[in-house]
């Protein structure tokens, strides 16, 4: 591609362009920045711009490195995977094109991992905490069983059309990135501990610490279907205790930056109302 | 006596319904996946799950004719009872799922809405906006996350499965993975290990699948002995978004929804779609097939738009092949309410809003018909014997397959909507079956010599760290992979020639030798995605040779594979006699051609090369018949055909007996 390529309202598209990749060995290792020189192509986005440097292996100064490690799947931005922080931004990869964040900072791109969850390997980082968010919230419908016994509850287009964009949540953890409240948690594994006695501790501490916008949203969705309610009281418990919706600071970050845009303040705000009348009722016994 | 647990190797749709069920039957599961199961490549399904409903009854619709749209779109070359046990479960699999919360869109009065999809006059679509596949794996998720909470379900994500270990009578007792993680390579014992890794889409470089959907599990097991059915039936779906990385899905959904396909009747006409006059418009698949319009089966809908692109040269651009998806005539806010999902996918990766400016589609590879050859026990009315250990079995003892990488419910083509159900379907039907298995078995796996499991361990172990040794030099595993995508694009998908798929194999054997030379730059032993990429790579290659073997192989036009010298074409007479001679002539080469190749592929692999037989296909319920949509002469065919059918009914009866067609050896 030579310059003066015009594509997608990027008159002067550069010959290539320059990445600058946070990268990170291991857990507990320290980070360092790393700089990739990619061609210009029409049409990439940040997936094939880490496509190129894992094909390539070699840094701007021409130094031989391994691949830089990320995490992707489904690439049109419905699986959550290859979240990661862009030009400052946390977002998915897939759908971060390159002409879009050439024209907003010209010449350079900047990728780093998600700040609140430890990294496992450079980009890729370890978000067990967020799934172990979904059980402590209990974030399913409780049925009896998977045989046959009819169709499920009869429900308003009007319900449907508010649980659906939370249903959509892909647990990318944009929304936790973001938040101030939502503060990282790290845990070491100790000498001679047993994986089983470690992943307990591990789900412990999670347990203690903030769960997030994301999954008091799943409550409130949860919550509002006719057999999910059925849970709705140990739900709201969960939310009201320790690491429950609290801690939530009000900063709303987490609706600026979910890429669903799904209510979260929304369901935040109902949440907030739900646990409010569910301890009068517990203090009244009604 | 140990506790005898079930390995589910992937948690998409059917290995996450496969869990939930043995979890309810009290069975205990682990669950492996290369990526956590709600991230599985199910998330990207669009448009619907097909049933049977209440409202298309009264419209003279019922499970028999869902049955009978699956085989004819199709083509027959499905064993029939397996399909048929799925249409008549259809209904019920979407209570069920609707039970666990899908949020399903709805009429007014609060039921379930539905869509008109591909292959069928009914609107049997029940659907949750444009991302329904995202809505039932998450209902699957959450109810797996329930058992996994009550500590019947033990989930390995961000495992690499390895391949089975088979025991000295090759029964299957477990398998080898490997942690992406820490690397560390290990053995889990199980007493039945179910494979539901889907599709093998990055076989072709660039297709609407994930970066997950390698293959590499099937090919494993294929490797290690499973058969592969059908391999060379490839989906090329008809609208999807190119990209740099990946060609994303624009559902079916899109069509259903009234969206219609053209191209301007002048070539690459430079102005704006929407100020091009209705007159100026080519709508060709609504000019070629005017009973199905934009709703024909999907390899039509694919190589007519190939056809228009590249013989006719109608593309909309020049350097570019596409052509117009236009939905630009719907209102704004029925198209959010009911496709906004997808609409957004457009908008975010092309910048430019679909709901103004007609859509540019071109066919991308999509989903694999053929997959591990699996078995199945036909009831005495025509179904299938729940609970039969044989439901879902590979030719290996105890290893089963379902979902996209088994090969048993779409035949040489499948109909949209009907892939959300076989991958459900295929996961509830094999529990029953895997806990009558267990009944039977005197031994748990856990209980076997730890030798078995060593020794299975420390091969793959070997093999790995041969690979890890191999720095510097040798060839890079992502260029080959580009190198294999292309040359599979190129010459197995919608066209076919033999001079073509000849060379391919010539190609792909020589990428498979330099493949073998493969030389990493990583060489580490933490979270190496280079290492776990390679041997995906390599296993690429006994499947993508596979496909070309079974596409050379076979001189026909079936469903999704499609050779231009053997297509048996139009009548081209307008004389009523000779038209009708040369109806006669289609039929007896139709029933000639069937009687040659009416039959299932099946693969197996030798160690260096696929061997290839044939299978008769259980067809004892609904005879085959000409799959007619569109053709020039059809309702000629079509009389003569009936006339056929009708007097070979007489003779049946005569005889006193409905004697089914022969069944399959295996059945």
């Amino acid at each position: 591609m030579t310059d003066g390529h015009s594509h997608n309202g990027h008159p002067k598209a550069p010959a290539s362009f320059e990445v600058r990749i946070l990268r990170q060995d291991g857990p507990g290792q320290p980070s360092y920045w790393e700089r990739h020189r990619v061609e210009y192509e029409p049409e990439m986005n940040v997936i094939s711009v880490l496509q190129r440097i894992a094909a390539k292996a070699t840094t701007a100064d021409g130094k031989h490195v391994a691949p830089v490690a990320w995490d992707c799947n489904c690439l049109e931005e419905v699986c959550g995977a290859c979240t990661m922080v862009i030009n400052g931004t946390v977002r998915q990869s897939c759908s971060a094109l390159v002409d879009r964040l050439l024209a907003e900072r010209p010449g350079e791109i900047e990728l780093a991992p998600m700040t609140k969850f430890s990294v496992v390997r450079d980009l890729v980082v370890d978000r067990s905490r967020l799934f172990r968010a979904l059980t402590k919230v209990k974030a399913w419908v409780p049925v009896d069983g998977y045989y046959d016994v009819g169709p499920g509850p009869r429900v308003s287009p009007e319900t449907q059309e508010q649980s659906y964009p939370l249903s959509e949540c892909m647990s990318c953890g944009c929304c936790l990135d973001a938040c101030p409240q939502y503060l990282k948690v790290e845990v070491e594994r100790l000498e001679g501990e047993s994986a089983a006695d470690f992943e307990a501790r591990v789900n412990k501490e999670y347990d203690r610490s903030f769960v997030g916008a994301h999954a008091i949203s799943q409550a409130m969705l949860f919550n509002s279907h006719p057999t999910g309610a059925n849970n709705a009281g140990a739900r709201l418990d969960a939310l009201m205790a320790e690491g429950g919706i609290q801690v939530c600071g009000n900063a709303q970050n987490c609706v600026a930056v979910c890429p669903k845009n799904i209510p979260l303040t929304t369901s935040i705000g109902r949440a907030g109302r739900a646990t409010t009348i569910h301890q009068l009722k517990k203090w009244f016994g009604a | 006596m140990a506790t005898k647990r079930i390995l589910v190797v992937g948690g998409g749709l059917a290995g996450l319904a496969a869990t939930m069920k043995l979890a309810e039957l009290g069975i205990d599961v682990d669950l492996m996946s290369l990526v956590p199961v709600k991230r599985s490549h199910s998330v990207c399904a669009q448009g619907g799950i097909n049933s049977v409903n209440d409202l298309t009854r009264q419209q003279g619709d019922d499970e028999w004719l869902h049955f009978d749209d699956t085989v004819y779109g199709g083509d027959f070359l499905q064993h029939q009872p397996p399909v048929k046990e799925m249409a008549y479960w259809g209904p019920k699999i979407i209570e069920l799922m609707d039970r666990l919360g899908v949020t399903f869109n709805r009429t007014p009065e609060g039921m379930l809405d539905r869509r008109r999809f591909g292959g069928t006059l009914f609107k049997r679509t029940a659907f949750a906006g444009a991302t329904t596949g995202q809505q039932l794996l998450y209902a699957l998720d959450e109810q797996v996350r329930r058992w996994e909470a009550a500590g019947k379900v033990k989930k390995y994500e961000f495992w690499d499965f390895l391949g089975p270990i088979l025991d000295d009578n090759g029964t299957c007792r477990g398998a080898v993975a490997q942690d992406l993680v820490t690397m560390e390579i290990r053995s889990f014992p199980a007493d039945a290990v179910v494979v539901g890794s889907g599709g093998p889409g990055l076989i072709y470089g660039r297709s609407t699948m994930s970066m997950a959907c390698t293959g590499s599990a099937a090919s494993r097991c294929f490797q290690s002995g499973a058969k592969y059915g059908n391999g060379e039936f490839i989906q090329v779906h008809p609208t999807a978004i190119p990209g740099a990385d990946k060609l994303r899905l624009m559902s079916e959904s899109a069509r259903g929804e009234g969206g219609r396909v053209w191209v301007p009747r002048t070539p690459h006409d430079p102005r704006d779609p929407v100020t091009i006059p209705e007159g100026e418009r080519y709508y060709f698949l609504e000019e070629r097939y005017p009973k199905y319009k934009n709703l024909v089966p999907r390899d039509i809908a694919t190589r007519e738009i190939f056809d228009i692109c590249v013989n006719e040269g109608l593309s909309v651009e020049k350097d570019r092949q596409c052509v117009y998806l236009d939905l630009t005539h719907i209102p704004k806010k029925e198209l959010d309410r009911k496709l906004g999902g997808i609409l957004g996918i457009y908008e975010k990766f092309q910048g430019v809003d679909p709901r103004t400016t007609p859509m540019k589609i071109f066919p991308a590879v999509h989903y694999s018909m053929g997959g591990l050859w699996v078995d199945y026990e036909r009831s005495a009315t025509g179904g299938l014997t729940v609970g039969s250990p044989r439901n879902q079995i590979t030719n290996i003892a105890n290893l089963y397959a379902i979902g996209e990488c088994d090969y048993q419910y779409h035949g040489a083509n499948r109909l949209g909507a009907n892939s959300l159900l076989s991958c459900i379907f295929s996961g509830l039907i094999v529990a029953p079956g895997l806990e009558n298995l267990l009944k039977g078995a005197k031994q748990a796996a856990a209980e076997l010599p730890s030798s078995l499991f060593d020794q299975s361990r420390k091969q793959h172990q070997s093999r790995h760290d041969a690979l890890l040794r191999r720095s510097g030099g040798g060839e890079n595993p992502y260029l080959i992979h580009q190198e294999l995508g292309d040359v599979m694009t190129k010459w197995a998908t919608v066209v076919r020639r033999n001079d073509q798929l000849k060379e391919a194999l010539g190609k792909v054997s020589d990428l498979y030798s330099r493949a073998k030379k493969c030389s990493l730059s990583d060489t580490g032993t933490w979270t190496n995605q280079n290492v776990v990429f390679t041997k995906a790579l390599l296993d690429m290659f006994p499947l993508a040779l596979t496909i070309l073997k079974g596409a050379l192989q076979r001189d026909e036009c079936r469903g999704a594979h499609f050779k231009p010298d053997f297509a048996f074409g139009s009548l081209t007479a307008t004389e009523a006699g000779e038209r009708r001679r040369q109806a006669e002539a289609w039929c007896d080469r139709f029933e000639a051609n069937n009687v040659k190749w009416l039959k299932s592929t099946v693969a197996q692999w030798t160690g260096d090369e696929v061997e290839i037989t044939y299978e008769v296909v259980d067809t004892s319920l609904i005879p085959p018949r000409p799959r007619l949509y569109g053709l020039v002469g059809a309702d000629d065919i079509e009389k003569v055909w009936k006339q056929r059918s009708a007097a070979r009914e007489a003779v049946q009866d005569g005889n006193g007996s409905t004697a089914p067609a022969t069944l399959a050896a295996a059945h």
